[in-house]
This record gives structure tokens, sequence and C-alpha cells, in this order.
């Protein structure tokens, strides 16, 4: 933890108010965007948001600094968010297989057709944006967050594996079903593009 | 897996050892030998290197929309938020 947040939960465990301010002011983009690609829904990110600061705020005096400021509040955010998952409609897809478990079929990649350009290459135009994120948005919730905070926000596999309050391998096993659904997803759209999605080369 | 498509039952241990450690390769965290039999492999089943090419280029895409796809946080939303930890108590309201 850097010396600024050290400070800043001395602060919090303190009871002071402008502490909150502090927290609010540093880390509400962050918790914005991760609640925003959680949800899937400015509304219900905006809610996660408030949440997130209300939840912390009154629970400071319970921080134990064991992880970053940064990852604590990610934990709360996502919880928060997961919930609001878990009032829609839930996918039944086995999650908590053990890690060295063989992968269930529906994981199996189905679709192995080339896709004949690089990432880099391809205009991320506002039809493929919308693809993708639908496509985040059917996998199961334990897989989403596992991806949006490793693949989407960028957090290391422990830092997510703490947020999630799991095992880094647990990470690892969701992150990998997350990966090969999202492909499945994209390699369909792909195939229905006219150039097989190869634009921008 | 030259001759079995992954979408059906028969797979060879090879491929089935390389879709377990696909994650781990795709993020360069297997281990320099591991990596020698994948890409051995690679060299001969048609299906797994599109495997391998096909998502690893899903998350490359995903990386680039994760960057890119991030907002400012909207000043009217930051704005409903002090509102709501003042009524809530959190905050120091002169603050804001």
């Amino acid at each position: 933890m850097n010396q600024a947040d050290k400070e800043l939960v001395k602060a919090l465990h303190r009871g002071d108010r402008y502490a909150c301010n502090d927290l609010v002011e540093r880390y509400s983009g962050r918790i914005y965007n991760v609640a925003l690609k959680l949800t899937g829904h400015p509304v219900e990110a905006e809610e996660v948001l408030q949440e997130t600061f209300i939840n912390a705020c009154r629970g400071a005096g319970d921080f134990e600094g064991r992880s970053s400021l940064g990852t604590w509040l990610y934990r709360i955010a996502t919880n928060n968010g997961l919930m609001r998952l878990r009032r829609r409609e839930a996918p039944t897809v086995p999650l908590d297989t053990p890690p060295n478990a063989e992968l269930a079929p529906e994981f199996w990649p189905k679709q192995l057709h080339d896709w004949h350009w690089e990432p880099e290459a391809v205009a991320l135009t506002d039809e493929l944006r919308r693809a993708m994120e639908e496509a985040v948005e059917t996998l199961p919730d334990a897989l989403r967050a596992a991806f949006v905070l490793r693949d989407l926000e960028g957090l290391s596999t422990k830092e997510a594996a703490e947020v999630l309050d799991i095992s880094p391998s647990n990470l690892k096993v969701r992150l990998h079903r997350a990966r090969l659904m999202l492909r499945e997803q994209l390699a369909t759209y792909f195939d229905e593009q006219p150039n097989g999605g190869g634009k921008g080369q | 897996m030259s001759g079995h498509p992954h979408g059906q039952s028969e797979h060879t241990p090879e491929c089935r050892a390389l879709l377990a450690q696909l994650g781990d390769y795709i993020d360069g965290e297997l281990k320099q030998t591991l990596c020698a039999e994948i890409e051995q492999h690679l060299a001969h089943c048609d299906d797994c290197r599109v495997l391998v090419d096909t998502t690893r280029k899903t998350v490359l895409l995903y990386r680039q929309h994760g960057q890119q796809s991030r907002v400012e946080l909207p000043a009217e939303i930051t704005s409903r938020l002090w509102r709501r930890l003042d009524k809530e108590g959190c905050v120091n309201s002169s603050d804001e």
C-alpha cells in the first residue's frame, strides 16, 4: 500500500468524514468503470457506485489493510454488482469444478475457423463493440466478474482473485472458461460478417 | 488434433493438455518446457493452432475494448453521488 493510502486508512479508522471525501475523490472513477463493465447498464452502475461508497465509508473501520484500498473497494463494488446480476435470470453452467478437473463439454471449442486478421488491424466499430459487450452479458456471473476484472480492468491474477475472494487457480479456471465462451461467440459474429471480420485491413 | 474436430467427443491427450493449459500459455505464465511441448503440438494440429490463435485474438480485442471504453465519471453522476453520501452522513458536505 502506498503512503497516501496508508494515511487515508488511518483517517478512515479514526472515523474522519473528510477521509471518505478523499476516498470518493480518489477512487470513484475507477469504481464507476468496473461497475459499468460488470452490470453493462449505466443506471445500475450508478447504484453500485453509490452503494459501494456508502458501504466503504460505513465499514472503513473493519478494513484490516491486508489488501490495497483499491482491491478492497473493487471487492465491495464487485459484490454489489454481482448481487444485482443474481437478481436477473442466471444461466445454468457449472462453475466451481476443481481447477484440475476436465473441462465440461459445453466449454469445448466448436467453431474452429481461422480469423485472417490481427487485432491491431481491426477497427473496433460500434457494431463490434456491441457484439462484444452482448457476449460478456451472456456469461454466468462468476465468469463475468473474473473476466471483467482481469481482462477488461487489467487487474493481475492475484488482485482479481483477492477481489473475488477465491484462489488464483480458481480465478484462472473462471477466466479460461469465460474466454472460451467469448471466443465462441466472437467466432459466430465474425463468420456472419461478409469478409470474415477483417475490417480495417 | 488432426482428424478430430474439437466439437466432437474424440480428443487426443495432447489436445486435452493444450486446452487445460491454454490460459497460462496465452498469458505467458507457462514454463518453457511446457511451452515447447505445446508449440510442437501446434506445428501439426490445425484445430489447436486455430484455437490458440483465435483465443489470443479474443483476449487482445477485449483488452483494447477495455482500455478504449473507459469513461470519465459524468458530472451529474458525481453530483448525485455526493448528495447521496451527504444524506447518508458518510461525507463532510462542505468539502464537495
